[in-house]
């Protein structure tokens, strides 16, 4: 076993190449570059020419790429933007931790859990086979609409429990095939060191499992993300409806593109982190033999 | 060393397949635009009459097609039927095809979503009619015919709630409101009430009504007709609070929306002039929107 900490890693001493040999790799690495760089410029110059000589592009880019609307969907789409993040953050918080109970929930082989095993994959089959925007009309518009004492009214409010409800439900299959995929002979192990169910959970299934799955997870929080734009049909003006109610009043959809650029950018750095982690466990399981 | 030319080869391969439907396309369109600027110049030298039904230029010869939204709402059309003649709009839109020689059997519809209605490029309708108010910032996307309806917003609340007693702006400043996207309301709303709370905007005016049931907000803006019907036939136990006074220079005027630069919109204007001009405008107003209520102007 290595001692490698991952912080720290060795670099291989370069080997030695004949001069020759090495001026030839040089020489190709080179051309390989030129071929590379021509090829590209090549390729996008050329759509770059068909769509900007093609007989609608003028009217086009005014429609979808005007300037003066830019700006001014700009500020007002960035604000609305606050609502979506809001949502997600709390979202994402509930979902994580009701996911994972649900896994293991399922998981478990207690006879006494039966019932609760029943419905979790009762609650899992409604919940991955309705569209998300009808659990946040039905949520959003309905539970109000029974009147109950006690019960918030806030769109906001049932708008974020209808997409945890429907994000809990695929989270949860997420987790369960990571825990499922955990070798058994881990789980041997650590029954042999005389760990019990909930030890062997906590100690050497979970933390293992949990770390294998966290890129399909960041998967579902991305899509999560664009998924708050859904709230808005029950009232509250986030981004997308922000960027709506400039489009219809001047007739120009530049603020959908504003609108998309700025959830790309809210993507943009998870999806970065994602990649980090994913390079930095497969640097720490490899140890250094790449 | 044959796999680095294959690939070399597919690249460019696309890239010389990508500029040839490019320049297909052009070569296509310019053509016809060619063709069609021939054909438009000797017709027109050739009748003396543009309007004539003969000479319009619609997308299907001899037929009208005309969009609207689905679903269509009363008073503008009856049981989303546009075809039925039924309401304010659907009988306009007869009108206006009736003047410029289309019988009724000439009129075909088409559902065109409001996104639809103003997206770049050939429409799939001659003139849509959905209670599009013309503005000046709308008119660079696409034509508008004159007004056919002087439009005037309403708030509508549930009886003895907070809304219901609203009677100046300061006292709506005060609710929560709600309004569909895109309409005039919500600019009314935006612009001339100014709440302290942001309202809540609806995909649809039924949404509005939904949430204003649930009481997630005070009162729906809306346009007087409309307020009208919901209060008449679809909410019980709602009223009208009162309307906004329409002011002579900014008052809202519903449109026929065409293409940028139709053919058609001369045309269609010149009708829109004769059933002005004849009176048979304001009794399709009288017939479906007589119930210019006695709601109170908000002061």
């Amino acid at each position: 076993m290595s001692t490698n900490t991952g912080a720290s890693i060795v670099e291989p001493e370069v080997p030695y190449v004949d001069p020759e040999r090495r001026s030839r790799r040089q020489r190709r690495s080179r051309r390989n570059a030129l071929v590379a760089t021509l090829s590209t410029v090549v390729f996008f110059g050329v759509v770059v020419i068909a769509v900007a000589t093609s007989p609608g592009w003028p009217v086009v880019q005014d429609a979808f790429f005007n300037g003066d609307y830019f700006a001014l969907a700009w500020p007002q789409v960035l604000v609305a933007l606050l609502i979506n993040i809001k949502i997600f953050v709390v979202a994402e918080f509930f979902i994580l931790i009701l996911g994972l109970l649900l896994a293991l929930t399922r998981l478990s082989k207690s006879p006494a859990l039966l019932p609760l095993r029943i419905v979790g994959t009762l609650y899992t089959d409604i919940f991955r086979g309705t569209p998300t925007l009808l659990v946040v009309l039905l949520l959003g518009f309905g539970v109000p609409a029974l009147n109950l004492s006690g019960l918030p009214t806030d769109p906001l409010v049932w708008g974020t429990i209808a997409l945890i409800l429907s994000y809990t439900a695929y989270v949860a299959e997420v987790f369960r095939s990571g825990i499922a995929s955990i070798h058994p002979s881990q789980r041997a192990a650590a029954r042999s060191l005389g760990l019990s169910n909930v030890q062997t959970n906590r100690y050497v299934v979970l933390p293992q499992a949990i770390r294998r799955v966290i890129p399909p997870l960041l998967n579902d929080f991305v899509s999560l993300q664009k998924d708050t734009a859904l709230v808005s049909v029950l009232g509250p003006i986030e981004a997308l409806r922000a960027a709506q109610i400039i489009v219809y009043g001047k007739f120009n959809y530049t603020p959908y593109i504003v609108g998309a650029l700025l959830f790309i950018a809210l993507t943009i750095p998870m999806a970065r982190f994602t990649d980090w982690l994913t390079a930095r466990q497969e640097r720490q399981r490899s140890s250094g033999s790449r | 060393m044959r796999r680095r030319h294959l690939s070399v080869t597919l690249v460019a391969l696309s890239a010389l397949a990508l500029a040839a439907c490019g320049q297909a396309s052009n070569s296509a369109s310019s053509s016809a635009a060619a063709t069609s600027a021939a054909a438009s110049s000797s017709s027109a030298s050739a009748s003396s009459d543009a309007c004539s039904k003969d000479n319009l230029k619609t997308l299907a010869a001899g037929k009208l097609t005309v969009g609207t939204d689905k679903p269509a709402y009363p008073p503008y059309f009856v049981d989303d039927k546009p075809a039925n003649g039924q309401g304010f709009e659907s009988a306009v839109a007869y009108a206006v095809a009736d003047k410029l020689g289309f019988a009724q059997g000439d009129v075909t519809w088409t559902v065109v979503p409001f996104d639809k209605a103003f997206a770049p490029g050939a429409k799939d309708f001659d003139f849509d009619i959905n209670q599009v108010s013309i503005t000046d910032d709308r008119k660079k996307a696409v034509d508008f015919s004159d007004g056919y309806y002087s439009v005037n917003q309403a708030v509508v609340a549930l009886n003895g709630s907070k809304g219901a007693s609203a009677k100046t702006i300061a006292d709506l400043q005060a609710l929560k409101l709600g309004a569909q996207v895109g309409t005039t309301s919500l600019d009314y709303v935006t612009n001339v009430v100014k709440p302290a709370d942001t309202p809540f905007v609806f995909n649809s005016t039924n949404d509005a009504k939904s949430a204003l049931n649930n009481k997630q907000i005070d009162a729906i803006v809306v346009d007087l007709p409309t307020a009208y019907y919901i209060t008449a036939a679809e909410i019980e136990n709602s009223a009208i609070v009162g309307q906004f006074k329409l002011d002579k220079n900014s008052g809202e005027n519903f449109g026929l929306v065409l293409a940028k630069g139709s053919a058609l919109t001369e045309c269609v204007n010149k009708a829109m002039g004769q059933l002005r001009d004849s009176g048979e405008l304001q009794q399709i107003q009288d017939k479906w929107l007589s119930e210019v209520t006695k709601a109170p102007y908000f002061s």
